[in-house]
């Protein structure tokens, strides 16, 4: 077969089984990314169906999604917004990372693991999914409950806390040892520090510059810009991810909204990749030896989460009721926790890490939206999927039921 | 009344009071203009019993339907307030003895009392209409007099 249409047949069925798998996962209620995840599995050497022409593509375009990702998490918030919420919040996620990091960090020491890996899956368990977490409030209807302030002003800091993270462990992999990679991680610091005050301060002007009304232009300019600060911040080994996060923090108002818009269909498809690609770097058979470490790294840190939320919620003045909503909420781990494991994989550095994150991964992302689900008491836990069916169902009225107001 | 205003970093702003009544309503605006109309839940304060969906046009329309009703209460109050004085609208009927007639012709301010202010035709409205002005059957007159005086004008005017 020809080297194109093989590629061609490659790329295809990986993406259509990708949107097949979505599909399920739709359907499941839960998250698609611990389905890529198992399709890359499926995909990579070791696995079921061996990708051979197309993994070249997956490989580019998995680097593209790692930055997409951090981009369009960056759009989400102003810098004003970043800094106004870490102030109010920075007692919850000073809990939140002593109580999440930890077990990580540990777990990784008792495995026999060199320091830096274990600060790598500390921060594999630290960090929730805030995609998952937003859909999984959407769909709960609890965007107006009075604890989600709480949980989104701690998912705030931990993004931020990720823009200082991100470069010190990509630094730290670069360079040998801590002494050697002491500057360079200083700098690195030092610049995204910077660059964050710099948005605070022009990024009105910056996003007036960017903005123009053609969707088109507007799409590559903020594309391109975010690609070549990512590549840049990479040359500068602050980490590319960081970069995008910068681009999109720096971004606000018109322009913010619009990029949003117009990069949310292509973050989904590249990050689907990039889900794959990771899944695609580790051999299934290296997955049963982990997978009671796994396991148990996941139901503590289940229970760190839950605690954090509890508390943060409790602190805020929540019910106990609320305060457990809060907890359970948080407990789901994603794609921050693949962005962090894949660069200590990229590293090629502690062979099992990639192992444990995928198998940690797949039960957090699964376990997290299930235990916020189980959270709801049981009178709307009966009822809500009854309403969100007639909801859905009186969306669209039957032709004759709406009339046209009269003036 | 007191509306408490949160920040939801990365979703928008949320408003939220409680009713006289002892409810929590609040509406949570999304940046993209999507508005969630919340009712909080009676026993779990923290939580919402119901959550409505609504977008840039149907929140309008749910913002007028509310303040239009506000309006017809300010209205009333109005009249109220001000003693003695009454606010009308009187229908000129086919029957009527002044249909086809000028306002001078029914010497309304000489015999009630009673000033004519605008009338009503069709979807327009003539405001301070002067008195050579015609009446015609289905116009509706906006009157402004004593309870008594407009009494007697609708009675003249055969309304």
């Amino acid at each position: 077969m020809a080297h194109g249409a093989a590629v061609l047949l490659e790329l295809g069925g990986v993406i259509l089984g990708l949107g097949i798998l979505g599909r399920l996962a739709g359907r499941l209620g839960l998250s698609a990314i611990p389905l890529y995840l198992l399709a890359g599995l499926a995909f990579g050497e070791g696995g079921l169906l061996p990708l051979v022409t197309a993994s070249e593509f997956i490989e580019v375009g998995a680097e593209v999604g790692v930055i997409l990702l951090l981009l369009l998490l960056g759009l989400e918030y102003s810098a004003s917004e970043l800094l106004g919420s870490l102030r109010a919040t920075a007692p919850a996620g000073l809990v939140d990372l002593g109580l999440n990091f930890t077990p990580g960090l540990l777990a990784g020491l008792l495995l026999g693991w060199s320091a830096l890996a274990a600060v790598v899956l500390g921060g594999v368990t630290y960090v929730t999914s805030s995609g998952i977490v937003a859909k999984v409030l959407g769909d709960l209807n609890r965007l107006g409950n009075r604890e989600t302030p709480v949980i989104l002003s701690i998912l705030v800091v931990e993004d931020l806390a990720m823009a200082a993270y991100l470069p010190l462990v990509t630094g730290l992999l670069v360079g040998g040892g801590l002494l050697a990679s002491a500057l360079p991680v200083g700098v690195a610091l030092a610049t995204v520090a910077l660059v964050l005050l710099v948005a605070v301060r022009y990024g009105e002007t910056l996003s007036r510059l960017v903005f123009t009304p053609n969707d088109e232009v507007l799409l590559l300019v903020i594309l391109g810009l975010a690609l070549v600060v990512a590549g840049v911040a990479q040359q500068l080994q602050v980490s590319a991810a960081v970069g995008a996060f910068l681009v999109g923090i720096a971004l606000s108002g018109r322009a913010a909204e619009a990029a949003h818009d117009l990069l949310t269909p292509l973050r989904d498809l590249f990050a689907a990749t990039f889900f794959v690609f990771f899944g695609l770097q580790t051999n299934p058979r290296s997955i049963p030896p982990v997978a009671l470490a796994a396991t148990a790294l996941a139901m503590v840190t289940a229970a760190t989460k839950v605690g954090t939320g509890w508390w943060a919620a409790r602190r805020a003045r929540i019910g106990p009721r609320g305060r457990w909503r809060a907890g359970t909420a948080l407990v789901a781990r994603g794609e921050f926790s693949i962005v962090i494991a894949g660069l200590a994989v990229a590293a090629g550095r502690e062979p099992s890490l990639g192992p444990l994150a995928t198998a940690y991964v797949l039960i957090m992302a699964v376990l997290g939206p299930v235990l916020a689900r189980a959270s709801e008491p049981l009178r709307t836990g009966l009822g809500r999927p009854l309403t969100a069916l007639a909801g859905r169902r009186s969306a669209r009225p039957a032709a004759g039921e709406m009339r046209p107001r009269e003036p | 009344m007191d509306i408490q205003e949160t920040n939801l970093p990365g979703v928008g702003l949320r408003h939220d009071f409680t009713t006289r009544a002892g409810r929590q309503l609040g509406v949570v605006t999304h940046r993209t203009g999507r508005r969630d109309l919340l009712v909080y839940d009676r026993e779990d304060p923290d939580a919402c019993q119901e959550v409505v969906q609504l977008t840039d046009e149907e929140a309008d329309a749910l913002a007028e339907l509310l303040g239009a009703a506000r309006l017809v209460e300010h209205l009333a109050a109005l009249t109220q307030r001000i003693e003695g004085l009454a606010i009308d609208w009187l229908p000129i009927r086919s029957g009527s003895p002044y249909a086809g007639k000028a306002i001078a012709d029914t010497q309304a301010r000489s015999r009630t009392g009673v000033s004519i202010v605008a009338i009503l035709r069709g979807d327009g409205a003539v405001p301070a209409p002067a008195p050579d002005a015609g009446l015609e059957p289905g116009d509706t007159l906006v009157v402004v007099g004593t309870t008594q005086g407009v009494k007697e004008l609708s009675k003249l005017l055969g309304s």
